[in-house]
């Protein structure tokens, strides 16, 4: 890539200066505080570490959140191929406003995304007296976590995938069902071998979200320990506890799932970019 | 710019994704779910300490009389904010909250009875508190009362009135303090005014404030819960902190309430009782006095005596504020006294 | 200025074939993948929302006003929407100077430091909360440092910053970053060859190609900082009027039973991160046009 010709290069006094500056940039603001989380996490050993990770407590809230992310990731990957599809694969009016309306919950404040559902939900909300008097819990339980979870990582797995799938056109597809293939068919044997990288991309950033959102969650938990409490909340429970080392012990698995995210983020990008022949 | 796809990148990916979903039936099925009975007590924020010796010292009583297991969870934040969990449905068998009117907002959309506390003894408040100055070892702004800080360049933490129910006593201590010195409601409206202008941060529970004071380094004093400063003081060590008792204090009885809505759906009436009159015994009484609450049975009171310093104490049902209700509708409410003091 | 004009019409050789063509097509689940998409956005996103809607209407016109007048919430929209311009606006230079440090030079490191742009993008917030404050805290790593300047970061408007400075630099770098791996490097040198100096090459051929994704770049980073709560409620003092953010206000009034006041003030953010949506929209549009127009 770096084929770089003479009058392309600033002098190396500017080039080093940019270069340093970019690197001190990125040093101060994300990696001493990434740091920071480790150190803070480690400041009295492994075995202190360990224990914190093994509390009932935060186990409960390990649980949770897996179970959370399980379901919306799941929810929102099946259902972004789905609009993915419906919006690549056609065209009809009113597409770029279904768009911006998918975008929207990524620009929404996470503390509103929760109000929403105190408000359908919430014992003096519109469904909530029904829910609550057919023993239904949706808010300060799994289902209204896993609601506000899902709200906030609405548009993670269609975003990756549109700009991909328009990119294709529709030309395969269409020889398929030339060919005689069905819906289901055309779908799992044409499109999504194209499309997997970038699918698994998507479903990576909003597993990374859906397990470490707070504001919204923090809304509809209530809470309770070992009960309504995620990681993300079970962090700032410990940190309200003076258990600082044990709340960033907890805090390192987000900051180690971030970490892992970004890796797996790099390789699928390569795989993206030799696929697509772009570079 | 070729780049294989490393065959452990692609087993770390697959090991990150399949684990969520792998894991996931483990949460339907709580392990801690192996307990007979269960009871959620929703608190208010410096109890935590607390709850978490008198939960244990009910359960193995609960065991021993009646051979079944109970799990009890607990829920802590601003005293406030938890009121409004429990109002939009947090399904609380007890609540244990920082102050009176916060249950009644709860009872006021029907949730339990209007005299609930007339139901337990003494006010429902099983135990009392008061409010003390925590400030840096050897009080290097030299701080004795509550004039000192409403001085320049003293920094005073508080958490905010409006969603703590610690930094409603807070208010309403200084608030007497002021009013007593200075003898008009306007003086002490300009008294509480240039206190907060001392105020840096405004945390949202008691506990945010004692931790931005004593772990963050911020400000010179902090307007604490007595149980709270000591309780710092026994955290970080007596060579950090010392607690200064002002003058003039306020009688602070955080109460509790059985959530009658609650109770009878989930069929746990007897449980919350049994439950809250533990609160009153002797053991209930000394666990409390253990963690620097002041007990209210004599006997225990005494015994405890020596820990707890001797304060001059107003009570909010005084004639200064009028109860609860009165006190919460003219500083704490849409356009209150404490309003005007941020608004200008 | 016409060879400007020129310039960006050549810029394009590399960019992708555009999308979807209009034609009727024989794929087949139209109805269904659609019919479920709007049934799915329905229940998640558009009618949560409107329930918003529908409790603010519940107040008069004259109740709407007085909220958002009270000096508290415009104080809180002011820092809310002032900060997030801040911090966007620092991102737009630093993110210029990575993006080019990045794209242009090799040096050792240089691809550990962009992987290290995503981070911000994939901590959660509350852990990048509870990290930035350990740090500039007057007892933290940085903090202790600047203490002694007299320079106070957290638990004030500038820690705020801080906050949504790092929340704020992945959507900058990352919208800028291709478009600037894509331009085509003769231009610059057919430029340098016509005598053009290193800085007016950069000013009049690259700025005007990437300035598009800057824009992009600065209202994605924008519209993420004025919804941010996790972060910054740690590392903010919350002092109302100084440095309590909307979203907090919003929590706040919650708090407090006063949920015409939560509503009202959360509508009036939605419609406008809904305005700013449209704007990136646009402003993308815009920048794929200008860079689609021979493709």
């Amino acid at each position: 890539m770096s084929n770089a010709s003479p009058v392309r290069d600033e002098p190396a006094a500017v080039k080093w200066t940019v270069i340093g500056l970019a690197a001190l940039f990125i040093g101060l603001f994300i990696v001493l505080p990434l740091v920071n989380v480790f150190a803070q996490a480690f400041v009295k050993g492994w075995q202190a570490y360990l224990d914190a990770l093994v509390e009932p407590d935060a186990l409960a809230a390990i649980r949770l959140t897996l179970l959370v992310t399980a379901l919306s990731v799941t929810a929102n990957t099946v259902m972004g191929l789905v609009t993915a599809w419906a919006i690549t694969k056609f065209s009809f009016k009113g597409k770029s406003f279904l768009i911006t309306l998918i975008d929207l919950p990524f620009s929404v404040s996470p503390v509103v995304a929760g109000l929403i559902f105190v408000l359908l939900f919430g014992a003096q909300g519109y469904f909530g007296p029904w829910l609550i008097d057919n023993g239904w819990k949706i808010i300060f339980a799994w289902p209204g976590i896993t609601l506000a979870t899902v709200f906030v990582t609405f548009p993670f797995v269609a975003r990756e995938l549109i700009p991909l799938m328009q990119e294709q056109g529709t030309t395969e597809e269409e020889a398929a069902v030339t060919l005689g293939a069905g819906g289901w068919r055309v779908f799992s044997r044409v499109t999504l071998p194209n499309i997997k990288w970038a699918l698994l991309y998507g479903v990576l950033l909003c597993n990374a979200r859906a397990m470490g959102e707070f504001g919204a969650v923090s809304v509809v938990s209530g809470h309770v320990r070992g009960e309504t409490n995620t990681i993300p909340l079970q962090v700032e429970i410990l940190y309200n506890e003076y258990q600082f080392q044990a709340s960033f012990a907890v805090a390192s698995l987000l900051a180690l799932l971030a970490i892992v995210t970004l890796l797996a983020k790099t390789a699928l990008e390569a795989r993206l970019v030799s696929r697509s022949g772009r570079h | 710019m070729s780049f294989h796809f490393k065959p452990a990148v692609t087993a770390a990916l697959i090991a990150a994704l399949a684990v969520p979903v792998g894991l996931a039936p483990i949460g339907f099925t709580p392990a801690a779910r192996a307990a007979d009975v269960s009871l959620l007590n929703v608190s208010y924020d410096p109890t935590r300490e607390l709850y978490q010796q008198f939960n244990k010292l009910f359960a193995d009583k609960y065991k021993a009389d009646t051979g079944k297991t109970i799990e009890i969870k607990t829920s802590h934040g601003g005293s406030g904010k938890q009121a409004r969990s429990v109002i939009d449905g947090l399904e609380a068998d007890v609540v244990t909250l920082a102050l009176a009117y916060d249950i009644d907002a709860i009872a006021d959309k029907g949730f339990l009875a209007q005299d609930w506390q007339k139901r337990l003894p003494d006010n429902s408040s099983p135990y009392t508190s008061t409010i003390v100055f925590l400030v840096r070892k050897g009080n290097p702004k030299d701080i004795k009362d509550w004039g000192d800080l409403v001085k320049p360049g003293v920094q005073v933490i508080t958490p905010n009135p409006k969603t703590s129910g610690g930094a409603r006593w807070n208010y309403l201590a200084a608030w007497a303090y002021a009013l007593k010195k200075e003898g008009s409601e306007d003086k002490a409206k300009d008294f509480v005014r240039n206190l907060f202008k001392n105020v840096p941060v405004l945390d949202t529970g008691a506990r945010g404030s004692t931790v931005t004071f004593t772990e963050r380094g911020v400000g010179d004093v902090l307007l604490a819960w007595e149980n709270e400063a000591f309780l710092s003081k026994k955290e970080f060590g007596d060579d950090k902190f010392d607690i200064v008792v002002p003058s003039l204090s306020i009688l602070a009885e955080p109460p509790v309430a059985i959530v009658d809505k609650n109770v009878e759906r989930k069929g746990t009436r007897d449980v919350a009782e049994a439950y809250l009159k533990l609160l009153y015994s002797k053991e209930g009484q000394k666990l409390a006095a253990e963690n620097f609450y002041r007990p209210r049975d004599p006997e225990v009171a005494k015994e405890y005596e020596k820990v707890f310093p001797k304060v001059d104490l107003v009570t909010i049902d005084d004639a200064a504020f009028g109860g609860w209700r009165k006190a919460q509708k003219t500083h704490f409410s849409d356009g209150g006294v404490f309003d005007q003091i941020y608004s200008n | 200025m016409s060879d400007m004009t020129l310039d960006r019409t050549t810029l394009v050789g590399t960019a992708p074939p555009t999308a979807a063509r209009r034609q009727h097509s024989v794929i087949p689940g139209f109805g269904l993948t659609l019919g479920l998409t709007l049934l799915w956005l329905s229940l998640i996103v558009l009618i949560p929302l409107a329930a918003l809607f529908v409790k603010t209407a519940e107040l008069s016109v004259e109740q709407i006003a007085a909220i958002l007048t009270a000096q508290r919430t415009l104080n809180a929209l002011k820092i809310s929407f002032g900060l997030s311009l801040a911090a966007a606006a620092i991102n737009l230079v630093f993110g210029a100077v990575i993006v080019w440090a990045l794209v242009r030079y090799d040096f050792p490191g240089r691809r550990i430091l962009d992987g290290l742009i995503d981070i911000p993008f994939a901590l959660p917030t509350a852990v990048a909360g509870i990290a930035l404050t350990t740090l500039y805290a007057e007892n933290g790593w940085i903090g202790s440092l600047l203490a002694p300047l007299g320079i106070k970061v957290a638990f004030t408007p500038l820690g705020i910053l801080v906050a949504l400075v790092f929340i704020g630099l992945p959507f900058v770098v990352r919208t800028v970053q291709p478009v600037l791996e894509d331009l085509d490097h003769e231009l610059e040198e057919a430029a340098a060859t016509l005598g053009a100096g290193r800085w007016t090459t950069i000013r009049r051929v690259v700025l005007p190609a990437v300035l598009p994704a800057f824009l992009t770049g600065f209202a994605l980073a924008f519209a993420r900082a004025v919804g941010e709560y996790g972060s910054v409620i740690f590392i903010a003092g919350n002092l109302p009027n100084i440095s309590e953010i909307a979203p907090l206000l919003i929590v706040i009034r919650l708090e407090e039973f006063r949920y015409a006041d939560a509503t009202t003030i959360a509508a009036t953010m939605l419609v406008a991160s809904f305005i700013l949506l449209f704007i990136i929209n646009g402003l993308q549009r815009w920048s794929q046009s200008r860079t689609g127009r021979t493709a």
